[in-house]
């Protein structure tokens, strides 16, 4: 399939996902978009060569992942795009950062140990952002924004370029795939019409956008655009879940639970 | 040049954040979205043709490679620089959260390095003092290359500072300005000729379109040269002072410098500045001493690391399980 076939099939996948009958799926669409944005903050906060820390915050995502019935195999197509910048960020440690440390009583690299954080850190960070959009329908997500008090204009432009972004990729595709069929054997689009190919593009673009507008006042648009069809009630269990993920972030941001679980084990062992 | 969440810390992120939703609520304002509906539908789909038109790749003449279109510049030489940096952000959101290109937390910090110096800069410093007499063919090639060359360097410019005051990497500053810059310059380049040669077909088709090309347009937003001045210095003013705030952990570049220069890795300081600055950096930091201590043998506190996480995991799947049983039983 071609890049823009993918790009297509990755949205309608990813919408299906969202509308999917799972408890995840259920709870409210503004906790579960405050817990990803604190999961992240509180990954990124975690000092770089403490590990161990680290790896404990794995439980959110497991457990999501778990919840939902979502592929984690799907997931890891994700990372195509982090990976290699962390990557290129972080390989450079261990040769500047030669320093040693002494983690979980090992005395290791430090640069190792700081581009194997920063590795876990991009990691975690795209799961986190997956299980949202995975989750969470568009609609809802801009039901949540609206919630935050973010200007109407623009959840409703977002809304509008992420409806509008499959109908345009189908054309660009449609256009690409038609000049591919005229110039075999030739990758990417000749330099003479560039500006022809992508600027008939944007003129019958500015025209459909012209014809949208229009068919959205037909149907009494004002300014005013509902994301959604009836309120989103918070319930208990919304509540429940936001105050349990809250309490294990601080937890295992603000003690070593990784090492005392292990070391409770050692003596319970021993 | 999308950042990845991993690539900032919360603070650096923070700041970033603040810098955007400053400009996104400047931007709101001058753009009268609440009274002039018709420019969010317009503005919607053109952020998501810039999304797909990202898609297509041009051949570069000469080389085996290809490029893409800059999106900010041309969104804002055709809806104008505010329109266009709010359009900007609904697409770079869509990127972050369908295909994970750029962090939800680094949000900030990439409308920044994209969308406001393609936006802002791109067309208030170039591209509106170069159409000032009139828009020609030449004119207009001329202001996207010039606008996307200095876009795109102010931009990764700005990765690299973010980068560095976050204390990611061990690069040394120099070493990582010498890497992006060059990369950022020959991107820029073949960014700024495609967007040209949309801009010169616009123009010859249906030159009304673009930003501009009428007074009227011009006048309701009109922003002065001096007040455009006083907005990059009060934000360069804001960033600088708040990401120096942010920049307690970061200095392994700088160190290396100033060890090169005077032989020590740090500079010996005292002052009240310092002071403040230390007592912030005290009160910030989640846990100071935070380490691992109490072990018995390195071997043993390796052990508990990774018993501790094995077990983690474990009670994590069986809770997960045990919950999904429950609810299932419940609702059956």
């Amino acid at each position: 399939m071609s890049k823009i076939g993918n790009a297509i099939h990755e949205i309608h996948y990813i919408d299906t996902l969202a509308t999917r009958d799972q408890w995840v799926n259920s709870i409210h669409p503004l906790v579960k978009f405050v817990l990803t944005v604190g999961y992240i903050m509180t990954v990124v906060s975690f000092p770089k060569y403490d590990v161990p820390g680290l790896a404990g915050m794995i439980v959110y995502p497991l457990a999501v992942f778990l919840l939902s019935e979502l592929s984690f195999w799907d997931s890891l197509k994700r990372l195509r795009l982090v990976l290699p910048l962390v990557c290129l960020v972080g390989i450079l440690n261990p040769f500047f950062d030669r320093q040693a440390v002494t983690v979980a009583g090992i005395r290791m690299s430090a640069g190792v140990l700081s581009m194997l954080t920063l590795i876990m850190k991009g990691v975690f960070s795209v799961l986190a952002s997956y299980l949202l959009i995975a989750t969470t329908s568009v609609e809802k997500l801009c039901y949540a924004f609206r919630l935050l008090h973010i200007p109407r204009a623009m959840v409703t432009q977002f809304m509008l370029t992420y409806r509008y972004i499959t109908v345009l990729l189908a054309e660009v595709n449609r256009i690409t795939q038609a000049y591919a069929l005229r110039a075999p054997d030739q990758k990417g689009i000749h330099f003479r019409v560039w500006g022809s190919l992508a600027g008939q593009l944007l003129l019958r673009s500015m025209d459909r956008a012209e014809d949208v507008y229009e068919s959205m006042l037909l149907r009494g648009y004002r300014g005013d655009y509902g994301y959604m069809r009836e309120r989103i009630a918070f319930r208990r269990q919304d509540a429940a879940y936001l105050a349990f993920w809250a309490g294990i972030f601080v937890l295992f941001r603000c003690f070593p639970v990784i090492l005392l679980i292990g070391d409770l084990a050692g003596k319970i062992a021993a | 040049m999308h950042m990845a969440d991993a690539l900032v810390t919360p603070a650096v992120a923070g700041t970033m954040y603040v810098c955007s939703a400053a400009a996104a609520a400047y931007s709101i304002r001058k753009v009268r979205l609440d009274t002039d509906t018709r420019k969010v539908p317009v503005m919607g789909i053109m952020g998501a043709f810039v999304f797909a038109a990202q898609m297509i790749n041009f051949t570069i003449p000469g080389t085996g490679s290809s490029g893409h279109l800059c999106g900010g510049m041309l969104l804002s030489a055709l809806l104008g620089p505010c329109a266009g940096f709010l359009t900007m952000i609904g697409v770079l959101l869509i990127q972050c959260l369908l295909f994970a290109d750029g962090g939800l937390l680094a949000l900030g910090c990439n409308v920044w390095n994209m969308a406001f110096y393609g936006c802002f800069i791109g067309t208030l410093l170039i591209w509106k003092p170069i159409m000032k007499n009139g828009m020609t063919r030449a004119k207009i090639i001329l202001a996207s290359i010039l606008g996307c060359v200095l876009t795109l360097q102010l931009g990764a410019f700005s990765v690299t500072l973010e980068t560095m005051a976050s204390g990611i990497t061990e690069l040394p500053f120099a070493a990582f300005a010498a890497t992006m810059q060059p990369i950022h310059l020959a991107i820029g380049f073949v960014e700024g000729l495609i967007t040209a040669a949309v801009l010169v077909f616009v123009h010859e088709a249906r030159p009304e379109l673009l930003y501009g090309a009428s007074g009227e347009e011009q006048k309701k937003n009109r922003l002065s040269f001096r007040k455009t001045l006083a907005l990059l210095a009060a934000a360069a003013a804001l960033t600088g002072g708040c990401l120096s705030l942010a920049a307690s952990s970061l200095p392994d570049g700088l160190e290396w410098s100033i060890e090169r220069i005077t032989g020590s890795p740090e500079l010996e300081s005292a002052g009240g500045i310092y002071q403040t600055a230390g007592s912030i950096q005290e009160f910030t930091s989640l846990l100071p001493d935070y380490a691992f201590k109490g072990s018995d043998s390195a071997l043993g506190t390796a052990f508990s690391g990774i018993a501790g996480c094995l077990i983690v995991v474990a009670v994590c799947v069986g809770a997960c399980c045990l919950f999904k049983f429950f609810r299932k039983k419940r609702s059956a």
